[in-house]
This record gives structure tokens, C-alpha cells and sequence, in this order.
């Protein structure tokens, strides 16, 4: 069980700059998030995007933010929980413990949901009651190549994920059948072309302007049925099925923690982003009050409130006091300049 | 200000007249039609604006970019009249556009 003054889920820019405002007050924190690496959208979603209105940075883009937010929480040595999603929030008398699903679990008198539109879960196919292959040979992600050894594969998707793999397990697998919905990849031209001469010898199969229709088999898909966007229907004999679909974002488990939502997002005051938990804040995106703006620099905001909220929380018998970055010994000292 | 028809999966029909220069999923959103997320907020970023066009209208469109065809890879179910309806910036020539939302985004 890991002790800290704060949990922060979701590690992009507002969750960070929430680490940021906590430790300038003196206050530790702990960052959770779902991705393999810290940025959240900004980094997933558009890392090349122009960004324009961020104050006092005319232009920059989703990962030139994320480097440097990084940079400025540096002294603070936080530790980050990546590819872990937070699962249960459970009260112990004014404290919080927060449970992930890899069991990681931290007490906290507080929690800090910056978690934007919800966490980046695989987009599955769009077919009915895929979930059930989910335990035995579907799959989003390859967690050990070894268990497609001279197997049938068939691979979904046109990006690098889809590529990647095709060229990679086509030297192990019997053989790969790669499915793109348009003859265009997105993924590096190196790969495809690596692809493309696998092809040629025989090793992979690729089949352009298809799309699953269906999965066959009780327990595991053992046929796959996909269509031609002229109409034909193809059947597929597999062993197991990888589907690089990218990913979406869904609230998940964060709907069932007893928080007042209102349209996918939650309920805040604005005084502090308390929720209607006492200790449970939410900022950036996920949160909701009249007057609402989805902005990161509405987020930096919100995070610089709730950090005087935490502070009472975390130290009940100090005083708090209002400081200026650029005059407090105490808040120069934690960053290290003094 | 062109007219737009949002019509739902389950077949309800919105008529809506938005403001020229804005897109089709702005229109939507600010007008509270169900059925349209854009979670990136209309960074061409996340697909979950998906409509399709209905087909008579598909030329009268902008082109569409490499971006917007590698962001409809993800979108749930497309189709040839499928596209990102961020963007698609409404013009007057627009007036009367008809796009059908599909069963879900993402």
C-alpha cells in the first residue's frame, strides 16, 4: 500500500500540471494512467497538432506540451503507474483507497480524476458477442509472439500495429492474413513495403477493401468471415485473430465509483472541483459546472484550485498560505532553484 | 444559413439550419443532436464524428484528406459514404445536406 498526499488519475497535461500545483506545496502525488506512456491525449490523439492557445506560448504542438509540463515537474520526482487503470475507489474513514487492476493500491486523503474523456481502451470489431473470444483468441495486443508459432493469423488494421506484426510474426507463423478496409496503410512505407514483398513470396496473405462481418465458433473464432466493399463474402480459416482497430475512449469503471455525472462528465463545485465525495476532485475535461470550457488552460486552472483543497486535506493541522513562485523561499526550495 | 438533416440510427430526424463556416458535427453538437461524440473536439483526431453522406451530396463536399481517411480506419462500421463530419465545413451551396448517423461511434 503506497502512502501519498494525493492520487492523480490520468497523466495529461492537466494531471500533470495538477502534480505541479501540489508540489509547489509542498504535496506528493502519485500519477495513474491506462497508456504505455504520459501525455494522455495530446500525446495518443495529436502529438503533431498545432496547439495555439496555451498562454504565453504562441504555438506548440501535443508533445513539445507534454516535454515540456514534464520539464517543469521534474523536481517533484513523481512516480507514474502506466498501463494501469484505476478500478475501485473505497472510503476508509477520511481517507481514500484506490485500487488499479493490477492491484496497485494506494491511501490517500485525495483523488484527483483528470482523466479527460475517460480512459483509451482497444476499439473492438464491430461484431456481436466478440467479447466472448476475448479470453481465448482475439486479441488487441501481442503480450508473447511464441503463442502464434506456426499458427493461422489473421490480422486487422492498416496502421503500424497491423505492420508491424505482419512482417514480425510472418517468421514464426504458418502464415499471416493481413485485413485493411481500403488499399491505402497508414502505417511506415519500410514496413509496408516489407510487407508487400512477403507477399510476393508466399508468406502473407493481404486482403485490401474488406471488413469483418462475422466471427465463427463457440469458443474461439475458428472461421472469419469478412466483406468485400463490392459485396463478396469471403471465409477465412484461422487459429487466431489480431485486431489493431486503435483505440477509443470510454469513462469505464469511473461511472461506478457513486460521483454525480452529468453527460459523461462529472459534476463539480468551483470552488475547489470537489465532487459531491468528499476528497474526490475532478478537473480538465472530465469535469462539468455552468460555464464549462473543454480548454487545457481551463484545466491548469482548476488544478491550481483543487490543490488548496488537497493541501487542508492532506495537512489539516498547518496553515496554509497563499505564495508567490516568484518570492517564496519555501515553494523555490521544492523546485530546486534556492 | 443551409439546412442540415441529422437523421439517427433509429430513423428520428433533426432539421437544423447552421451557421455557414461551421461543420457538420459542430452544427450537431451545439444543437444537442444525439448520435455524434467528437471526443477530440474536431482535431480530425478520434473518429467518432462519423456520419454518412447521403450519397447525393457526396461530391458537393470538400475533399477528403489523408488524415480523414486514416481516422475513418477507426470509425465504427464505415461505408463508401462514410466520412468525418468535422470536416465538413458548411457552405451555402450545402443548403439541404442530409447525413445519417450511424448505429454508434467508436
Amino acid at each position: 500500500m503506497i502512502k501519498t498526499d494525493a492520487v492523480i488519475v490520468g497523466a495529461g497535461p492537466v494531471g500533470l500540471f495538477a502534480v505541479f500545483e501540489l508540489g509547489i506545496l509542498g504535496l506528493s502525488a502519485h500519477v495513474i494512467d491506462n497508456l504505455d506512456k504520459v501525455g494522455g491525449q495530446c500525446i495518443e490523439l495529436y502529438p503533431d497538432k498545432p496547439i495555439y492557445d496555451i498562454p504565453a506560448l504562441p504555438l506548440c504542438t501535443g508533445e513539445s506540451l507534454t516535454k515540456n509540463l514534464l520539464k517543469q515537474i521534474e523536481p517533484f520526482k513523481t512516480t507514474f503507474h502506466l498501463n494501469q487503470r484505476v478500478e475501485k475507489l473505497e472510503k476508509k474513514n477520511d481517507n481514500w483507497i484506490v485500487t488499479t487492476n493490477d492491484q496497485q493500491q494506494f491511501e490517500t486523503p485525495n483523488v484527483i480524476i483528470a482523466a479527460g474523456v475517460g480512459s483509451f481502451e482497444p476499439r473492438k470489431p464491430p461484431i456481436k458477442n466478440v467479447d466472448k473470444f476475448e479470453e481465448t483468441n482475439l486479441h488487441f495486443a501481442v503480450k508473447d509472439k511464441n503463442k502464434f508459432k506456426n499458427q493461422t493469423v489473421c490480422i486487422f488494421g492498416g496502421g503500424d500495429s497491423a505492420l508491424d506484426w505482419t512482417v514480425e510474426l510472418s517468421k514464426i507463423a504458418k502464415k499471416i492474413i493481413l485485413v485493411h478496409r481500403r488499399d491505402d496503410f497508414r502505417a511506415a512505407q519500410h514496413t509496408v513495403d516489407l510487407a508487400m514483398n512477403l507477399k510476393k513470396d508466399g508468406k502473407v496473405k493481404i486482403l485490401t477493401c474488406y471488413q469483418p462481418t462475422d466471427f465463427l465458433g463457440d469458443h474461439s473464432i475458428e472461421k472469419v468471415l469478412i466483406k468485400h466493399d463490392n459485396g463478396d463474402i469471403k471465409e477465412l480459416v484461422v487459429d487466431s485473430v489480431l485486431a489493431f482497430f486503435g483505440l477509443k475512449m470510454e469513462l469505464g469503471p469511473i461511472a461506478n465509483w457513486g460521483l454525480d455525472l452529468e453527460a459523461k462528465s462529472l459534476k463539480v463545485n468551483t470552488k475547489n472541483f470537489e465532487t459531491n465525495e468528499k476528497g474526490i476532485f475532478a478537473i480538465g475535461d472530465i469535469c462539468n459546472y455552468p460555464g464549462k470550457l473543454k480548454l487545457i488552460l481551463s484545466g491548469f486552472h482548476e488544478g491550481a484550485l483543487c490543490a488548496q483543497e488537497c493541501f487542508k486535506r492532506a495537512k489539516p493541522d498547518e496553515k496554509y498560505v497563499f505564495r508567490f513562485t516568484t518570492s517564496s523561499s519555501d515553494i523555490q526550495k521544492r523546485l530546486g532553484v534556492k | 444559413m443551409p439546412k442540415v438533416t441529422y437523421i439517427e440510427h433509429n430513423g428520428k430526424k433533426h432539421e437544423i439550419e447552421v451557421e455557414t463556416g461551421l461543420s457538420i458535427m459542430e452544427g450537431a453538437i451545439q444543437n444537442g443532436v444525439p448520435g455524434i461524440d467528437a471526443d477530440c473536439g474536431g482535431a480530425c483526431a478520434c473518429a467518432t464524428c462519423h456520419v454518412y453522406v447521403d450519397e447525393e451530396w457526396l461530391e458537393k463536399l470538400q475533399e477528403q484528406s489523408d488524415s480523414e481517411k486514416d481516422m475513418l480506419d477507426f470509425a465504427f462500421e464505415t461505408k463508401k459514404n462514410s466520412r468525418l463530419s468535422c470536416q465538413l465545413m458548411l457552405e451555402d451551396k450545402h443548403d439541404g445536406i442530409i447525413v445519417n448517423l450511424p448505429e454508434k461511434q467508436g
